[in-house]
């Protein structure tokens, strides 16, 4: 990674202008040319360096149904109760955390409905008491990572 | 659904979800591109992707980076319980942070006592730390008591996907 890389890194996670012709808007203000951006942007995604470019949605606002959730799951149990969340569909981020509540899962349902079908189907599988979560206001979302 | 997306922008919002989910192709004009598979005009492309942008449906058009290849290694979720009437003024002084990249009100239960989550990264154990002690000190007094959960394992992520309603 040189200067133009880190640069381009820390550009583009601020987004792409929304304007007719952004690869060059891009490149004037990092001083190099549309072709070189392209092509060095591809090679971060193909590295790894990034894991994506493109339109960042919050999938809440166009519908569905969300939760932050946690289970106090016994040492003993912990990869067995792990397999049965991680099989739902509906889990889509599950994390060990060091903690009594150790095991934290985000579900995401197409209503309201689903969300707290899936909240007592957990509880079912599991035997164990979830402890929901769900956001009430959000004050601030925006990774950014500067290099 | 916000109630300012019309019908016909939130039905080709979620056209530009299912064609986008992956990432935009790296092209010269990406919005032409995204014109014609939306069968719609380059300008109206622009007008949507402003409209969606303005409305918080998209946040950016944008490149996600690989954190763990940055250097950021470590995450933590502080989690606080601030005085409710305090909250307000104090969820977005914590979420205006820098190191800051979630934050948000959550309820307290009885056996959870936190109503406010940030969500903290960093290169080293002790730069979290210095962070979640920055948050303290913004705190003061009105806060009541505070943890923060290191994450030691990723069990499962495959993001946030847009599910059909059944």
């Amino acid at each position: 990674m040189d200067d133009l890389d880190r640069r381009l890194i820390n550009r583009l996670q601020h987004g792409l202008p929304l304007v007719r012709e952004p690869w060059r808007q891009v490149a004037q203000e990092l001083h190099s040319h549309p072709s070189e951006v392209l092509d060095r942007l591809h090679d971060l995604l193909e590295d790894g360096v990034l894991t994506r470019f493109g339109p960042m949605f919050d999938v809440e606002r166009l519908g569905g149904a969300f939760t932050l959730a946690a289970l106090a799951v016994p040492d003993a149990r912990f990869d067995a109760v792990a397999e049965q969340l991680n099989a739902l569909p509906q889990v889509a981020h599950n994390y060990r955390r060091e903690h009594r509540w150790n095991m934290w899962f985000v579900l995401a349902c197409g209503t309201e409905a689903e969300l707290a079908a899936t909240l007592s189907r957990i509880e079912t599988l599991t035997g164990l008491a979830v402890l929901n979560l769900p956001k009430e206001q959000t004050y601030h979302v925006g990774l950014y990572f500067p290099v | 659904m916000s109630v300012c997306i019309s019908r016909s922008d939130h039905h080709l919002a979620l056209r530009l979800v299912a064609l986008t989910q992956g990432g935009l192709p790296l092209l010269d004009d990406p919005w032409a591109w995204l014109a014609e598979q939306l069968g719609i005009s380059v300008e109206s492309t622009l007008d949507l992707l402003k409209h969606l942008q303005a409305e918080g449906a998209i946040r950016r058009v944008a490149a996600v980076p690989n954190h763990y290849r940055l250097g950021y290694r470590h995450n933590g979720m502080t989690v606080w319980d601030v005085a409710d009437v305090q909250m307000p003024r104090l969820g977005e002084l914590i979420g205006a942070q820098p190191f800051v990249s979630h934050c948000y009100r959550r309820p307290r239960r009885p056996d959870w006592p936190y109503n406010l989550f940030a969500m903290v990264h960093g290169r080293s154990r002790e730069e979290i730390d210095s962070y979640r002690e920055h948050l303290r000190f913004l705190l003061g007094d009105a806060c009541r008591g505070d943890e923060m959960l290191v994450s030691s394992r990723i069990l499962k992520k495959t993001g946030l996907r847009l599910t059909p309603a059944p």
